[in-house]
């Protein structure tokens, strides 16, 4: 009121100079904090990126060491085959007492009396037990070997093998840990004498599951990831490249494939445990295939990866300029030349880019499979897609699920090697882009 | 013969007519190419066509044919005493006739003999050759294996023989069509649009298979539990009833899962929807080309990595992290260490799939404000608004429909998700507020019915449908109307 009532006197009280003061200081300070609001954000988004692979990486980094035990087994006779029966009786040597064999080894290293039980139990417990299986593949695989003295390398058991790496609190009173005082006392003594030492673990891309740490690994789940992503590949990049020429080129444009386009935008945001549920009922349910094949995870997947590659071909068909069309057809080729001679071959690296994106996707999708009977415990490499198998992720799923320390460490090992392989594909398919995108 | 190696052969069929039919078109165009209507490599896959196509098909009916009808037959000559008993039991008779008959290829021309005149024990003489028999063989069994066994081996050569003569029939067909003013190319294109058609008729089929398997099997569920109960009821206690012990077969009632659904969703979005809408808003105003480039593809890092990788980070460090700092704040407060976070709990799996989130909702939300014409920003610029007033008083409200959008699709996800919260949300399901308790959601509850041994007769396994299918209406309800939104909004501004 009293600034429009008295301008005059305003102006006369005022130097001309001074600026009506709009609350620059005020909006300037809100400008400045809206921009803290907004770098704040993106490094909250960032920190978090960070936080996460730290977390994996940090737990994860020691499962690719593992502590072994070099001793000098000796195959003796008296142990394995007591009664000479080996020659007649295929049995004897699978069935053998190999841990026997370990327990005398472990007995002559440390120089323990063999009559004080408690201490031989200690002693024998650094030994993961898949030894067993170990020694008795050596024996099986050749049996020449009995009466001979030779020097194999066992495996450490997951609580030694935390303690070596120094991820076990040794301050802490013996009874509250896992690995006692005599135990660490020999561990240091056989480190010294190199018998025990930390290796490449190669186990934890071979073995595949197991209830002990030490002898679990991804190899067989890797090998049923596999086998659904070349299931998925063969199925799903034919069936959608066809099925986008088809919308993006031929379709009229009608009713009918609206809907087809509506729905597939709706199927590329179903969630993918639907797709499980989906494979359930029918392709396990219905058409009667295996539980937990490899097989039957593929065609899921196929299913939930179609909409991405569709989504994919179709955006990259539409980039290929018309003039390309126009010409092949002024030139007489006919619609589907043009398509598959023209079109397709310009369009080839945006598809491909796309399915290593939708492949990618569906090397880490989890919910589906659990549906379909792949949470199983397999030990063996399955031979064909048709046997039980199970997938990378689902194991990071099932070791998640276990509560030891040394389990959390093979977990975030697995999801190492999960996200190297993810890293691989989607640099790939940069690359692709970065080395065939034309720009028309 | 076996399929595999059939097929096969169907191929090389194919093969030799591809390689006939372009040296007959050769053969034609009497050396001169520019005689043919067609290239004769068109010729060639026309007789390809018509010798692989037409065989295939029959191939693929008589494989799914052929064991409906041997089974009949073999139904039919089992004794009356078993075909008055009923539906379960015929069935369960021809599984075992059918070992049998597997059984009995492996055993020699006297052993037969033994089993028929009835000095031998079947099923002893089948273990003894590796086949285990769920229960005593009936000696009607024997016959009615040899019969399936007879059976089978017309059929398989039968089917051979049948497929076989229509794959070379239909080559020589073709083959006989062939001249120089014949349109090869044409009739072939034909047959690659129909291909095409088939293709993208699997997203419908898609799209059918799920509703129809879900309504199926989630309408047996509803047969054993009223809709009511299920949609209404409160109490979520599937017990699985002991043999014998008659009726409690649990309560199913959706809403506590629903409840954690949202409640999840929600804590979700509240997490996500500031952090990706103020980074969408700096990387879209405000952030150099270099920054951008950099951290937009640093953020979408995000959007990429598994969700199992995100539920064991919620395990492995969010939710111990919430219940330790927990316990160290009560314990400065009241000097009681006691955690009130569970490590499990609304708030870890919200945080944690908040923060997967994240990327949705920056990406999406970026496009859409880059999408707002220049002119409404220099305008508002030109007029002295300040870059963030622009931003909120502009912008934004132009933009809102297409962010309401991109949010709505971010729910779904939200909603959706399934490991996160089989990790870090917890199993009970509860009607709480508190979320630092652990609840659980609609998926938790999918994935727990459904691993482990199951069959399908249980309302236990089935109603994992009937909430399957009501995760799938809620999804699809917010993805409709986003993907609405959404588009109603582009068109504005093309």
């Amino acid at each position: 009121m009293t600034d429009i009532a008295s301008p005059a006197v305003r102006i006369s009280t005022r130097p001309a100079s001074a600026k009506r003061d709009i609350g620059i200081k005020r909006r300037y300070a809100a400008e400045r904090r809206f921009r803290a609001y907004g770098i704040s954000a993106i490094s909250l988004g960032l920190f978090f990126l960070a936080l996460l692979l730290w977390t994996v990486f940090s737990n994860g980094y020691t499962a690719f060491q593992q502590t072994t035990i070099t001793l000098p087994i000796e195959f003796t006779e008296k142990v394995i085959d007591p009664k000479g029966e080996r020659a007649t009786d295929g049995k004897v040597l699978m069935t053998a007492n190999y841990p026997l064999l370990v327990r005398d080894a472990l007995i002559k290293q440390l120089g323990i009396d063999a009559t004080k039980r408690p201490l031989v139990k200690q002693a024998t417990d650094m030994v993961s037990a898949s030894s067993r299986t170990l020694l008795r593949d050596i024996v099986v695989a050749d049996p020449s070997v009995i009466g001979k003295t030779v020097s194999v390398t066992l495996l450490a058991e997951a609580n030694v093998d935390s303690a070596f790496k120094g991820q076990i609190d040794l301050a802490v009173d013996q009874s509250k840990r896992k690995v006692k005082d005599q135990q660490v006392t020999w561990m240091n003594e056989m480190a010294s004498a190199g018998v025990l030492k930390k290796s490449f673990n190669t186990g934890i891309f071979t073995f595949g599951a197991s209830s002990r740490p030490e002898a679990a690994g991804v190899g067989v789940a890797a090998l049923g990831s596999l086998f659904m992503m070349l299931i998925v590949l063969v199925l799903a990049l034919p069936i959608g490249v066809a099925a986008s020429i088809y919308l993006e080129e031929f379709a009229p444009k009608n009713r009918l494939t609206d809907l087809i386009e509506v729905n597939i935008n709706n199927l590329a945001a179903v969630p993918s445990i639907v797709y499980g549920l989906l494979g359930l009922a029918v392709f396990i349910n219905f058409a009667g295939m295996p539980r937990s094949a490899a097989l039957v995870g593929g065609l899921v997947l196929t299913l939930m990866t179609l909409p991405t590659i569709i989504i994919a071909t179709r955006a990259a068909l539409k980039a290929v300029p018309p003039s390309i069309r126009s010409a092949a057809l002024g030139l007489g080729a006919s619609k589907m030349q043009t398509i598959f001679h023209h079109v397709l071959p310009l369009a080839m690296p945006g598809i491909l880019t796309g399915t290593i994106i939708g492949l990618a996707h569906a090397l880490g999708e989890t919910a589906p499979l659990l549906l379909i009977g792949m949470v199983a415990f397999v030990v063996d490499y399955p031979g064909s897609p048709m046997e039980p198998s199970t997938a990378l992720p689902v194991q990071i799923y099932m070791w998640a699920n276990e509560a030891e320390r040394a389990f959390v460490e093979r977990t975030s090992g697995a999801i190492i090697i999960l996200l190297i392989f993810l890293v691989v594909m989607n640099l790939g398919a940069i690359l692709l882009r970065r080395r065939f995108e034309r720009r028309w | 013969m076996s399929t595999s190696f059939l097929l096969l052969l169907i191929v090389i069929i194919g093969f030799i007519s591809y390689f006939a039919g372009r040296a007959r078109s050769f053969a034609q165009a009497g050396g001169k190419l520019s005689n043919l209507h067609s290239l004769p490599g068109y010729h060639g896959s026309y007789v390809a066509i018509w010798a692989i196509l037409p065989a295939a098909l029959v191939l693929g009916a008589w494989l799914v044919a052929a064991p409906m009808y041997i089974d009949a037959s073999t139904r039919a000559i089992l004794p009356e005493t078993v075909q008055t008993q009923g539906g379960a039991t015929v069935e369960l008779a021809l599984g075992q006739v059918k070992s049998v008959a597997g059984g009995l290829k492996r055993l020699t021309a006297e052993e037969v003999q033994a089993l028929e005149s009835g000095s031998a024990n079947l099923r002893s003489t089948l273990a003894a050759k590796g086949v285990a028999l769920a229960g005593e063989g009936e000696p009607y069994m024997i016959a009615a294996a040899q019969h399936f066994n007879a059976m089978t081996v017309t059929n398989r050569w039968l089917m051979s023989a049948v497929v076989l003569l229509i794959a070379v029939a239909g080559g020589f067909y073709a083959i006989r069509n062939i001249a120089t003013r014949f349109r090869a190319r044409n009739q072939v294109e034909r047959v690659m649009l129909g291909a095409l058609i088939v293709a993208s008729s699997i997203a419908i089929l898609t799209t059918v298979g799920i509703i129809a398997s879900m309504l199926s099997e989630a309408g047996r569920f509803f047969t054993m539990v009223s809709p009511f109960e299920f949609f209404f009821g409160t109490v979520w206690d599937p017990r699985f009833a002991a043999a014998g012990s008659g009726g409690s077969s649990g309560q199913f009632g959706l809403i506590p899962l629903l409840a954690g659904t949202l409640y999840i969703a929600f804590v979700a979005m509240l997490f996500a929807v500031p952090i990706g809408l103020f980074a969408a808003i700096y990387m879209a105003e405000y952030a150099s080309p270099r920054l951008r480039s950099t951290a937009k593809p640093l953020l979408e890092v995000l959007a990429g990595i598994p969700t199992i990788v995100y539920g064991f980070f919620a395990l492995v460090t969010v939710g111990p992290f919430l219940r330790d700092i927990s316990a160290q704040l009560n314990g400065l407060v009241t000097g009681n260490y006691q955690n009130f976070i569970q490590a499990q709990s609304v708030l870890t799996a919200g945080i944690v799939m908040g923060i997967m989130l994240i990327p949705f909702v920056s990406s999406l939300s970026d496009d859409i404000i880059t999408q707002v014409p220049r002119a409404l920003r220099d305008g508002s610029l030109g007029l002295g608004a300040t870059r963030s007033e622009t931003v909120k008083k502009v912008i934004l409200p132009a933009a809102l429909p297409g962010i309401v959008g991109a949010l709505l699709l971010t729910a779904s996800r939200a909603v959706g998700e399934t490991m996160i919260v089989v990790l870090a949300a917890g199993v009970a399901a509860r009607m709480q507020i508190n979320p630092f308790e652990p609840m659980t959601t609609v998926t938790v509850k999918i994935v727990n019915q459904l691993t482990g041994d199951l069959e399908f007769t249980s309302p236990q396994t089935l109603v994992a449908f009937a909430l399957g299918i009501t995760l799938f209406v809620i999804t699809l309800g917010l993805n409709i109307y986003a993907l609405y939104i959404v588009r109603k909004y582009r068109e504005q501004y093309e």
